[in-house]
């Protein structure tokens, strides 16, 4: 086992599964950074894996495919943005509603669209291709772990950097992070907090789109049944973790997306019992959050101590 | 000085959609460069004269004449960009973004996409330079006091280009030193031009730093003095003033022997470790209402709060019948038969969302005549609630109505119900009939009565003079955590006199019949 765990392998594996974590956890913590709590990112993510399949063989173009799958993440989003903003829905109910016809649209849609009900093995997708980097694959172990991974998980690195950018140095973004933590801040200042939350909300969308998408077309070549796994509300709490931050996000990903890796290949090894080890990414969650938040309290209580 | 005026308010009349008249023809003129006091007690229609001025509250009728041409202010953002910046007692600040980023937000300057955080830095440190504020503009807000974090609204006004400066109180939070700082620049500012309008009702900050003073009462203007030619003394007699005096069945005294409420040398600090409730001592028996009069936040709500158990940091003893209350809960305390008819009846007095009956029974479910072991009887519930809504007069549809749709009279009503219910001995009312209608009120009050002559111990905490006038046998003035005055002889007390206790340009150091042993 620990040959394998030592492998470049294993730290490629940490990348991929990181990949899909890591957008759920940049559209968190957008949304996070303008005051809602984007719960509905599982079933954004479900739903783009599906419409990434359908839209890459329909167009037979993986870009195509990947830019009309953010699009349309975006528009859930932009109706989440509707729900809670204007008709004033609770927004952890509305993000279950959308979860919930994910779950369950997801199917239907691909019935309909190819007959199968589980896997869409009967549907012709394109996938996002590999990278492959010229004179970095020659370092060995390093070259092995960079070089050939999917497109997209360097599309998810690049989102790190540009998230940053934009809700850093941006004046949009400084009025997301104002919005998101004293509204009447903004308000006070001609801001209008519920366009901002818009904006957020839809980039949030189509982030967590981007993540679907990976599944069905990278990290795997077709949508299955429930695929997202619960890698949606991991990446809310990769987020949290993160301190809603894109740079802490990522390094929470990569934390979890350890977490998967390990899973898998203990499955191979079977030491111990298959599901106890499919427990591993969920239970690292649970711990982490709890590692996280009692840190936070310390802090708190430290502050007001002074 | 320049006698140019910069702003007149005219005639302003403001009603509130529940029909409380707010302003009431107040008039206002401004001249440019000077620092003007808007003077008042809560409730004298400060307030809502400035949000007709920034832009929160449209007037029902008056004019608002700005640098001689009349115009209409139609939002907080209207008003910012005609040069008029507000600083709110509470901060629009965020915490977690610097003083730089505080100060630009909303009117970043940009380099392509991104914002120009160097010409940011360099505005804000600029503008903190010209007017002297020493500032560092990098630092996060959570992590600088209070009296920068005010210094940090000011400039943001200031960098929106506000000519006319309204501070909403600015001294409340601030320690003596950081006063005296603010003082500094605030006059720096008037010699720059700028006009200041200085909300507040401590009159020795007024005399320190105004040029001219408004004074206000019940949303009437009592006109405009230099506050060169006017003492405090005339300041206060036109601010806090009794209006008619009420009338009530208030029959002779008779106090029972036992003090049951005993409190010596309580020391309360709020959260942010201000002190609050000085070393206060005293004593309460049966059969008296002692009133606490006073300006708000001079320690009343932290008082009452430790005394109710809702607040259990406290230095000093509090006895309720000879126990010690250390330790207590809160159902301990109102198992010692202690009532609390609480300030804010929204928060803390009541679930609005919950219908009448169980507002009503929000306390007493528990009693064995209501609840069974595992099921509340609900006929023997209904029943109560219905005969509690007949004898408290309460306004309704029915029990089963959401206690929030009720007028604020009568949600006040199902409270003192709640609370009078229980046949208390001792009942702590604070603010019990505020913002209420004149008979809900008057209901309260002889409700009051009646348990004093029943041998009740009544705290009654009220910034309604005539309230603590008519009701109180003993009557005590707060300020700033202490007594500053106690009287016996309520009857004999005139107002001005209790006003100067309240604004504390008298502090009585001796308080005689404050304890009974």
């Amino acid at each position: 086992m620990w040959s394998s765990i030592l492998s470049p392998d294993f730290f490629s594996a940490i990348l991929r599964a990181a990949t899909p974590i890591l957008f759920a956890a940049l559209a968190s913590s957008i949304a996070s950074k303008a005051g809602i709590t984007n719960m509905a990112l599982e079933g954004i993510m479900l739903f783009s894996a599906l419409f990434g399949v359908i839209f890459s063989s329909l167009t037979q173009s993986a870009w195509l495919g990947m830019l009309i799958t953010m699009v349309l993440g975006g528009l859930i989003g932009l109706a989440l943005a509707f729900f809670v903003l204007n008709l004033k829905t609770d927004e952890i109910l509305a993000a279950i509603a959308i979860n919930l016809t994910a779950t369950g649209g997801t199917v239907l849609l691909m019935v309909a669209f190819s007959g199968d009900r589980g896997v869409s093995s009967s549907i012709r997708s394109v996938s996002a291709p590999s990278v492959v980097i010229p004179l970095v694959d020659q370092i060995p172990f390093i070259g092995q772990i960079l070089s050939g991974q999917n497109v997209m998980v360097w599309m998810s690195l690049l989102a790190v950097v540009i998230l940053h950018l934009f809700l850093y140095k941006t004046p949009m973004g400084l009025a997301i992070r104002a919005v998101g933590e004293n509204k009447n801040a903004a308000e006070s200042v001609g801001i209008s907090s519920r366009k901002v939350q818009y904006i957020a909300l839809i980039i949030s969308g189509a982030l967590a789109a981007l993540g679907g998408f990976y599944l069905s077309g990278g990290y795997m070549n077709m949508f299955t049944k429930d695929m997202t796994s619960g890698r949606g509300y991991i990446g809310l709490a990769a987020a949290s973790m993160g301190g809603n931050t894109p740079v802490g996000g990522f390094l929470v990903s990569l934390l979890f997306g350890m977490a998967q890796a390990l899973a898998n290949i203990m499955q191979l090894t079977s030491v111990m019992p298959y599901e106890i080890i499919l427990m591993i990414p969920y239970l690292t969650t649970l711990v982490g959050l709890g590692v996280y938040y009692y840190a936070q309290k310390r802090k708190k209580e430290r502050l007001s101590g002074k | 000085m320049d006698r140019q005026i910069v702003l007149q308010m005219n005639h302003i009349m403001k009603i509130y959609g529940n029909g409380v008249v707010a302003n009431e023809d107040v008039s206002l003129e401004l001249r440019k460069g000077e620092i003007h006091a808007l003077l008042g007690e809560n409730g004298a229609g400060k307030s809502t004269l400035m949000k007709v001025l920034f832009g929160i509250e449209a007037p029902d009728q008056g004019e608002i004449v700005l640098n001689g041409k009349a115009t209409v202010i139609k939002s907080p953002q209207d008003a910012i960009s005609k040069g008029i910046g507000m600083v709110h007692q509470h901060f629009m600040l965020v915490p977690s973004l610097t003083v730089a980023e505080n100060i630009i937000l909303g009117v970043a300057p940009k380099k392509g996409l991104f914002i120009d955080m160097d010409k940011a830095i360099e505005a804000a440190a600029n503008i903190a330079k010209e007017y002297n504020f020493e500032v560092d503009v990098r630092q996060r807000v959570e992590e600088i006091p209070v009296g920068i974090k005010q210094k940090v609204e000011i400039l943001k006004a200031l960098y929106r280009g506000a000519q006319i400066l309204i501070l909403d109180e600015p001294t409340a939070v601030l320690t003596p030193q950081e006063t005296d700082e603010l003082f500094v620049q605030l006059m720096k500012l008037r010699e720059k031009g700028h006009t200041i309008i200085f909300i507040s009702h401590k009159l020795d900050e007024i005399k320190k730093i105004c040029d001219r003073a408004t004074i206000m009462r019940n949303g009437r203007s009592m006109g405009t003095y230099e506050v060169a030619d006017i003492s405090t003394q005339e300041m206060s007699k036109l601010m806090v003033g009794r209006e008619i005096s009420l009338q009530f069945d208030k029959k002779p005294q008779h106090l029972t022997s036992k003090t049951l409420l005993k409190v010596r040398n309580l020391t309360v600090y709020n959260t942010q470790g201000v002190l609050k409730v000085d070393n206060l001592s005293f004593d309460i028996k049966g059969g008296e209402i002692l009133g606490i009069a006073g300006v708000e936040g001079n320690g009343q709500t932290e008082l009452i709060d430790t005394l109710t158990g809702l607040n259990k940091k406290y230095k000093g003893q509090i006895q309720i019948k000879g126990k010690e209350i250390a330790g207590s809960s809160i159902a301990d305390i109102r198992g010692m038969k202690v009532a609390h008819i609480p300030e804010d009846r929204m928060t803390t007095g009541c679930a609005s969302t919950l219908s009448i009956q169980e507002n009503l029974f929000s306390y007493q479910f528990r009693d064995p005549a209501y609840s069974g072991k595992v099921l509340l009887k609900q006929k023997e519930i209904e029943k109560r609630s219905d005969s509690l809504i007949k004898e408290f007069l309460v306004k309704c549809k029915s029990r089963k109505q959401n206690v929030g749709m009720l007028s604020g009279g009568n949600i006040q009503k199902v409270i003192v119900a709640r609370e009078f219910s229980t046949a208390p001995d001792i009942i702590i009312a604070n603010q019990p009939t505020r913002g209420i209608d004149v008979g809900a009120a008057a209901f309260i009050r002889q409700r009051l009565l009646d348990f004093r002559d029943a041998g009740c111990a009544v705290i009654l905490v009220s910034a309604d003079l005539t309230e603590v006038f008519s009701l109180s046998d003993r009557l005590a003035v707060m300020y700033k955590g202490k007594f500053a005055g106690f009287f016996t002889d309520v009857g004999s007390v005139t107002e001005e006199e209790l006003g100067q206790h309240m604004l504390g340009i008298k502090q009585d150091e001796r308080l005689e019949g404050v304890l009974y042993e």
